[in-house]
């Protein structure tokens, strides 16, 4: 048999219903994004452990010039090595039809026999390649699909300048292209970019490499020392071109996947703990303003014997109900949402399965903080209220004592009306109340303005990245270090207005015992097309001794200007010198290393040479200029800038404007939740005192005004109040995002905090004008009858 | 039901009660000696803020005093213990307000249940009612009732427990003449049938007439006492 005071409970949650759900959804969004980032975390972690492991992902990569076949078993017998796999890995254009930009593609070798040791495929469709037809392909499935490949199409490519025609037999996934990147890109583009499987023989005969290989991956035996593996695989291969192992921590699409899950980490302590403060924060200020208009009850309740005890459980469980249904909601849409989140990403990262089996913890950690947080806002109520004698309780509290301030002598003072007068002694009366009830409006402008500002910060780093700090059309990268006068090749292509070469090399940077496997970018003097550049002080002219490090390498080296680091060129002589930094600049993408580039060639020995050239292109040649491209031997890999700034956004959209549509979601449900409780309560405060004044004769506008005027001016405070608190969570957040890969800029416009403060104006005004409709429907008779 | 010799059931001695109200100190009662004794209707009688109601929340453990003592059967009231007045509500107090004090939400049965749930040798919640003479309106709610019955659910409720003591504030202050004798019937019907000690406060000296003893309470202090020589039946009154 359900109790009384249990059937009490019931029946005032349904009469509370409109506020329950208000409150409930605030609780919600709070407990959704963070299951939503838990869960997402756990989904991502889950795939790619189960991925890596079933493809038997490698441990090790390294690449060389040529190596002779036979070193394979010197690698496979260094101490910790449980399996070698030696391979041929090259770069190809491809002329694919109906695509009038060339695409870069990176050709690997399949073995002639038998399944792939490590790094295997996924078949998504057709069959791996027959030995006995050199001419077929399988593609990588992204790529397949944004050109609509299947298997038996064709389409033409250029190896080692020879043109080929390709036949398309299947496509694959693999674990070594997770996030598909071209060499130098930053975003996956599928159209630009494809990955392509050859059988080993005709491809080692298409690039001069029979009996050889140029790429080695291993897979280690557990608790292997692995840089100790890698030391001893450099010391093999430096004679045959070696240009450095690496972990798999540093193998770009799982540094890029490990990025992300880090980043979804931060995100998933950052965001929803924010947000998760300011709904319990607005829970607890709610559930307390609830618990004090039941004083009354609360005193009757002890009057009739019932303890303070039985009394806190009692209000306890009307929380707990409220926070249930809250954390319900917030489990269903979290739940619903994270799934969502993870398929978001098999987008850009690309699983051939999805395992989202959300454990339990997410669900626990953001019910229990959630419901904590009620428990603990009803409890400092609860308290106050048992408190008191319960004679006093059942009283009305005796008429609060209002003075004459200074203010109210003032001229402005004197100007109001009686109904004005009322809302500001009101506010004067009670500061702390006015002042939590627009802190916590403030904190859903807060939120509100942390999430706009993604927006401004992607837009101010693709400007400042790509507009602003890069001028040319597209680069060019060649397979092999070219003589400089190459470039003179390239101004006389059809359209070309102007060209300026780069020199790229693979090195180690080191500063005491930091080092970063950091490639260095040689810059030419006063180059202009593709400059240093700095986010705040522009152009940086490259001095000729010295290196020009970003601020997040020079931070990880722990270096400043004027100190010493430690360079180990990891191609052509394998030089080692020590070089000082000449200067430190910032820069949002990557933690990229510049110098002089004759500097470069200087100190690699390798002569006046270039790695690639930026280009300066006139639009309206731009088709020929294309189709030649498409025919150039030695090119390895082309970047359009529009089309990267493109993908950027794109990618962008997909990802990080979805997610801040939710958070923009969230922060109204925030604001409607606390406005709508606010006025809310007032009413009930103050229900007697408004019909008192309908009775003297005041219209329903004129106590609308009395009650909504003080919402109205509580949030005109709110505003500024929230805007601040935004720029202060943006900054937070901003700061604890940094990663390797990027620096989100604090950027906020004023378009932004305008956004943010009309949102908040417009849920205001909703909830004003459903509170107004109860205000119309006033009882006067029955509230002047009821207790004095 | 007078009885000089009956027990004591409540006494207080030289209590005093000072309200803070901001700078202004409010001497509610300026030190008051009672005894109520058992089975014993009395009626406070005095004009506002002459002290009734503090008096009678002191009584009823619902407000502590600043000074004196209240002797409950020979027991002093622990008056800095919230847990022992608590008890002692729940096991020997009933109380009526003005205001009836009906929580909206609940019906008749189950507003009386409320506090049969937590009493120890209650009457069931029907039978309370029909005492009140409300047996076949036990699942109304308070806004389907009219001012007269919604008092007798809360004297129903009150009485539920078979409380030695029922405290009434003005229980007919806010009723009409001929709803105010229906309730001043129940009260008396459950003084007389249950000896219930009662207490009540009114403004209105036609209603002392049906007590056994009056108080008259002017400025803090009880001013006048009088022993009616004859209990009149509300029936008889008229206001």
């Amino acid at each position: 048999m359900m109790s009384s005071l249990d059937r009490k409970l019931v029946r005032e949650l349904w009469r509370l219903k409109a506020q329950v759900l208000a409150i409930a959804l605030v609780i919600a969004s709070g407990t959704a994004l963070l299951i939503m980032a838990l869960t997402t975390i756990e989904a991502l972690e889950e795939t790619t452990a189960a991925y890596y492991e079933r493809t038997r992902f490698a441990d090790v990569f390294a690449q060389a010039k040529r190596a002779p076949e036979h070193l394979s078993r010197d690698i496979a017998d260094i101490p910790g090595v449980r399996l070698a796999d030696t391979r041929i890995v090259e770069g190809a254009i491809l002329d694919i039809p109906g695509f009038a930009e060339p695409v870069v593609a990176q050709l690997l070798s399949l073995p002639e026999r038998g399944p792939e040791l490590l790094n295997a495929l996924v078949i998504r469709s057709g069959r791996l390649t027959d030995p006995t037809r050199p001419d077929e392909v399988v593609v990588s499935e992204p790529f397949a699909e944004a050109h609509e490949l299947k298997p038996g199409d064709s389409f033409s490519a250029v190896l080692m300048g020879r043109k080929r025609t390709l036949h398309v037999v299947g496509t694959a996934l693999s674990p070594e292209f997770v996030y598909a990147i071209a060499p130098g890109g930053l975003m996956p583009d599928d159209e630009r970019f494809g990955v392509l499987w050859m059988g080993h023989d005709p491809l080692a005969a298409a690039f001069d490499l029979e009996a050889s290989f140029n790429s080695v991956t291993l897979g280690l035996l557990p608790g292997a020392d692995e840089k100790d593996i890698i030391r001893r695989l450099d010391g093999l291969l430096a004679p045959f071109g070696g240009i450095g192992a690496y972990g798999r921590a540093d193998q770009t699409s799982n540094w890029f996947l490990e990025s992300e899950i880090a980043q979804q980490k931060n995100m998933s302590q950052i965001m929803p703990t924010i947000f998760l403060a300011v709904a319990a924060f607005l829970t607890n200020m709610v559930i307390a303003r609830l618990i004090e208009t039941e004083r009354h009850e609360i005193g009757l309740l002890k009057a009739f014997g019932y303890s303070n005890l039985a009394i806190g459980w009692h209000y306890a469980k009307m929380v707990l109900v409220i926070g249930t249904i809250g954390i319900l909601i917030g489990s269903l849409l979290g739940a619903w949402l994270g799934h969502w989140n993870t398929e978001l990403y098999t987008k850009f990262y690309r699983f051939p399965f999805l395992l989202y089996r959300p454990g339990p913890a997410g669900f626990v950690i953001a019910g229990a903080i959630s419901l904590g947080a009620a428990l603990a806002g009803s409890l400092a109520a609860v308290r106050r209220a048992v408190r008191l004698p319960p004679a006093e309780a059942m009283l009305p509290p005796s008429p609060p004592i209002y003075r004459r301030s200074w203010a109210s002598r003032t001229a402005l003072a004197g100007a109001l009306d009686e109904p004005s007068r009322m809302i500001v002694r009101r506010i004067i009366r009670w500061p702390v109340r006015a002042f939590l009830a627009s802190l916590g409006l403030a904190m859903s402008i807060a939120v509100l303005i942390m999430a706009l500002q993604w927006v401004d910060a992607i837009d101010a780093l693709a400007e400042t990245a790509f507009e602003r700090g890069q001028h040319q059309d597209a680069t060019v990268a060649f397979n092999d270090l070219l003589p400089i006068h190459t470039a003179g090749d390239y101004e006389h292509l059809p359209g070309v207005l102007a060209v300026e070469p780069y020199r790229h090399a693979s090195a180690r940077i080191s500063h005491g015992h930091l080092v970063e496997k950091q490639g260095i970018i040689g810059v030419p003097p006063g180059a202009i097309l593709s400059p240093v550049f700095d986010v705040e002080g522009g152009r940086i002219d490259v001095p000729p001794g010295g290196l020009v490090l970003s601020r997040k390498l020079a931070e990880l080296l722990h270096v400043s200007t004027g100190d010493t680091v430690g360079v180990e060129l990891l191609e052509g002589r394998q030089a080692r010198l020590s070089l000082p930094v000449a200067q430190v600049f910032e820069t949002y993408l990557g933690t990229p290393a510049y110098m002089d580039m004759e500097a470069l060639n200087r100190i690699s020995g390798d002569g006046r040479v270039v790695s690639g050239l930026h280009f300066l292109v006139d639009a309206r040649s731009r088709t020929s200029l294309l189709a030649k491209l498409k025919d150039i031997p030695n090119v390895a890999a082309i970047l359009f800038r529009q089309a990267a700034i493109d993908t950027f956004y794109e990618t962008m959209g997909e990802t990080i404007f979805i997610f801040v549509g939710f958070f923009v979601a969230f922060s109204m449900t925030l604001s409607v939740g606390v406005t709508y409780n606010s006025i809310r309560i007032a009413l009930s405060e103050r229900a007697r005192e408004l019909a008192t004044l309908r009775v003297l004769g005041f219209s329903r506008w004129e106590i609308s005004y009395i009650l909504l005027g003080e919402v109205g001016i509580l949030t005109w405070i709110a505003i500024p109040l929230g805007a601040a608190i935004g720029y202060g969570l943006a900054w937070y957040m901003t700061s604890a995002f940094e990663t390797e890969l990027y620096r989100v800029p604090l950027v906020l416009r004023d378009a932004t905090y305008g956004k943010a403060a009309l949102i908040a104006l417009a849920a205001t005004l909703v909830c004003a004008a459903l509170v107004r409709r109860r205000l119309d429907r006033l009882d006067l008779i029955a509230v002047l009858k009821t207790r004095e | 039901m007078e009885n000089e010799a009956s027990a004591i059931a409540l006494e207080a001695r030289e209590l005093t009660k000072i309200y803070r109200m901001g700078a202004v100190e409010v001497h509610a009662l300026r030190g008051v000696d009672v005894d109520f004794r058992e089975g014993e209707l009395i009626v406070l009688l005095g004009p506002s803020g002459s002290g009734k109601s503090t008096l009678l929340n002191i009584l009823g453990g619902l407000d502590t005093p600043t000074g004196g003592i209240v002797v409950f059967r020979g027991q002093p009231l622990t008056m800095d213990s919230e847990r022992a007045l608590n008890l002692y509500r729940r096991n020997h107090v009933g109380f009526v307000f003005q205001f009836y004090n009906l929580i909206p939400s609940l019906t008749a049965r189950e507003n009386v249940s409320l506090v049969t749930e937590i009493a120890r040798n209650p009457m069931s919640p029907v039978e309370a009612l029909s005492i009140v003479g409300l047996g076949d309106r036990v699942d109304h709610f308070p806004a389907q009732l009219s001012g007269g019955e919604q008092q007798r659910v809360a004297i129903a409720r009150a009485i539920a427990k078979r409380p030695d003591l029922l405290l009434c504030d003005e229980p007919t202050g806010a009723l009409d003449s001929k709803t105010g004798i229906l309730v001043l019937e129940a009260i008396l019907k459950i003084n007389r049938e249950l000896g219930t000690t009662t207490a009540l406060i009114t403004h209105n000296a036609v209603i002392a007439e049906i007590a056994n003893r009056v108080l008259y309470f002017a400025d803090g202090r009880i001013v006048e006492t009088r022993q009616n020589a004859v209990q009149r039946a509300p029936g008889e009154l008229a206001w």
